[in-house]
């Protein structure tokens, strides 16, 4: 598959969770997109918004409820022969948050990245494992005299990048990244970020950057989606949406994140959010933001905005933007104005 | 000019461990006046945590040990004060506001019973005089539907809420000096935002001195009057809130600051990280403890600890750089100027 042809393609991909007999919690509630081969998409939202079930979903943690997963144009939840199954799972690795509890505590570094070419690559010899480990090792930083220790010798940043050892040893095409920085100390997180990047170039990866921090997902993210309550609310190029967020609550996301700048903390104007994000179990009528909405109109809690490209490559869902709505909500207000 | 309510001199704690003992502040000293808002900064393991514990004398007993330093507040040292005698203070003239909200609350009482706790521990209020000033502080920190939640249990609140009850009770006996420890790290960003407007609205009208602990210097150029860098137990850089982010000293502070996304910024731009990662404090040599991660390290740095350099009356830095036996040439164009 060659430079920007779509390798991922998510239809209209739900997860649902029954609970009890009455309730189920809708963690992903209908989302489509796209991931190009070599490109980074950032899936950013606040907890509880569905963000790290989609990544689970794509690495065949979770069977989705419905919708379709397409990986080189074929369903990964379809039926496969045990090798089709075994490639699959192959070419589509995650690393996780926590550095902690992601590591078996009772295996060695050398243990944890060749548990992977084990499995997929059984013919190699233990002497080639412990190369191909080796080179791992060094390409994430770190150096081959730390492959017989275990975990709890390590600070955080160095277990992620034994996370990013493990992950890279079946020579993956593509990468789920469920927050993977979130765990670690500020100046920790740029190493990490740089690291993953240069990745990138190397092995032509392309990734799924889940993250809840705005300003670190746009120094890695060539695309950005915003997640609210299960759904997409905006996907655009990472620099258009600081430039130009057209969804209220990405304006609202960006304008929270606190700036390390007193002059512009001072001067700048906050939108404040009321309240928090409502239950994943008994999700509002119509727009899901409509709640805390700061431009809430009465049309927001009756009807489901769609999700429609308003500018080219520019895709978001709000009844703002859709000029036919605006025009009634014109034509009402003035009606009752005269 | 208002008077300090809390001075900290020349703290050191230490900790018995199996390997000996490791001391994680040495030598901070800070100090804050009426309605002031200090940050201190540091990544995990830097010594910000203990430092607040000692100030409230929350560290534990069996292991840590104090042999060097004073806490004055109003003019009594709290490190002399029986055990009673800091209960008296403790909860009521200074309070402290956790990271996690869910276990600093007791899952199995009612929020309004533990705004009350304190209340009638350190007023002389009756109990139903408490819980009309407990629903006061709910109401005072936002929470909807007060009168009906004093009788709620904490897991029958969301983070944010939850932040707000710590926050109330915290503020019941209108402390003079309130410490938060990482009181927004475990929220989201929207909900991070009202917290922090929240604690400045209230500071406002208590006049609260707050300790704010933090490792995110956007929360701090958002709340701070004055800020403490530490690294491996050590303020590396004191200074007030623009000396700190405009006029930079300490290698240590430009590496935070350069390793901090920043928004405006075009995404070509790499971010510029520190290399390595924070020293054990067990094996700490006699240099400077940054020096390995440095980029501007000299001869002198690896061998000799720096003495702390005055800039101006609020500024300070420990730091071989600034020192006044350090030819000039040696300083980079980036330190003392503002890099972005």
């Amino acid at each position: 598959m060659k430079k920007n042809e779509d390798l991922l393609v998510i239809n209209d991909l739900k997860k649902h969770f029954k609970i009890n007999k009455k309730d189920t919690l809708k963690a992903v509630d209908g989302i489509s997109f796209t991931i190009k081969k070599g490109e980074t998409l950032g899936l950013v939202g606040e907890s509880g918004c569905g963000k790290s079930t989609v990544g689970r979903t794509i690495s065949q943690i979770y069977e989705p409820t419905s919708g379709e997963i397409l990986f080189e144009h074929e369903d990964v939840h379809g039926k496969f022969s045990k090798a089709e199954v075994k490639q699959k799972k192959r070419d589509i690795q995650m690393i996780f948050q926590d550095p902690y509890s992601s590591l078996n505590p009772r295996l060695t570094v050398m243990e944890i990245i060749s548990e992977g070419l084990v499995i997929h690559t059984p013919d190699a010899s233990v002497k080639e494992r412990e190369q191909q480990v080796n080179e791992l090792l060094e390409l994430v930083g770190l150096n081959k005299s730390h492959s017989g220790r275990y975990p709890h010798e390590f600070s955080g940043g160095q277990r992620q990048r034994i996370g990013i050892a493990r992950a890279l040893a079946v020579n993956p095409q593509f990468i789920v990244a469920d927050e993977p920085i979130a765990a670690l100390d500020v100046s920790i997180q740029a190493q990490i970020v740089n690291l993953l990047k240069t990745l990138q170039e190397e092995k032509e990866l392309t990734y799924l950057f889940i993250a809840h921090d705005l300003s670190m997902v746009k120094y890695i993210s060539d695309r950005i989606a915003v997640m609210y309550l299960g759904r997409i609310v905006e996907l655009t190029d990472s620099e258009n949406l600081y430039e130009n967020p057209m969804h209220p609550y990405s304006e609202a996301l960006l304008s929270a994140i606190p700036l390390p700048d007193p002059k512009m903390e001072r001067s700048r104007v906050q939108i404040l959010l009321k309240g928090d994000v409502p239950s994943p179990i008994d999700i509002p009528s119509g727009c899901r933001f409509h709640t805390r909405c700061p431009r809430a109109m009465d049309i927001c809690s009756k009807l489901d905005p769609a999700f429609v490209e308003r500018q080219p490559g520019h895709f978001v869902a709000c009844h703002l933007h859709d000029e036919e709505v605006m025009a009634a909500e014109k034509n009402e207000w003035g009606s009752v104005s005269v | 000019m208002k008077e300090n309510i809390l001075d900290v001199d020349n703290l050191h704690v230490s900790f018995k461990t199996r390997n000996g003992e490791i001391t994680a502040v040495k030598g901070v000293s800070f100090s804050l006046k009426k309605g002031e808002t200090l940050a201190i900064v540091g990544e995990s393991g830097s010594g910000k945590s203990v430092t607040a514990k000692s100030i409230m004398r929350l560290l534990p007993k069996h292991s840590a040990v104090i042999p060097q330093g004073e806490i004055k507040f109003e003019g009594q040292d709290l490190l002399e004060l029986s055990l009673k005698d800091m209960q008296q203070v403790r909860g009521s003239k200074i309070s402290m506001v956790f990271q996690d909200p869910m276990t600093s609350l007791n899952p199995t009482m009612k929020i309004g019973k533990q705004i009350m706790e304190g209340l009638k521990k350190h007023q002389t209020l009756t109990k139903s005089e408490a819980r009309q000033r407990a629903l006061e502080m709910l109401e005072l920190v936002g929470i909807p539907n007060a009168k009906k939640r004093l009788d709620a249990y904490p897991h029958q609140f969301s983070g944010g809420m939850r932040q707000r009850v710590v926050i109330a009770m915290a503020l019941a006996c209108i402390p003079q000096v309130l410490i938060a420890d990482e009181p927004t790290t475990a929220l989201d960003v929207t909900i991070q935002a009202q917290i922090l407007q929240l604690m400045k609205n209230l500071q406002e009208k208590m006049d609260t001195a707050i300790v704010l602990i933090t490792h995110d210097l956007g929360v701090v150029a958002n709340m701070a009057d004055k800020v403490a860098v530490m690294y491996a137990g050590e303020v590396v850089e004191y200074g007030t809130l623009d000396e700190i982010f405009y006029e930079t000293q300490h290698p240590y502070t430009l590496g935070l600051l350069g390793s901090m996304p920043n928004l405006n910024a075009k995404r070509s731009e790499p971010l510029i990280p520190i290399p390595g990662s924070p020293p054990d404090l067990a094996t700490l040599g006699t240099g400077c403890p940054f020096a390995a991660r440095c980029p501007y390290t000299m001869a002198v740095c690896h061998d000799y600890h720096p003495r702390k350099t005055e800039l101006s009356e609020s500024h300070s830095v420990l730091c071989w750089l600034q020192d006044s036996r350090t030819p000039e040439n040696h300083a980079p164009e980036t330190v003392g100027s503002a890099q972005r």
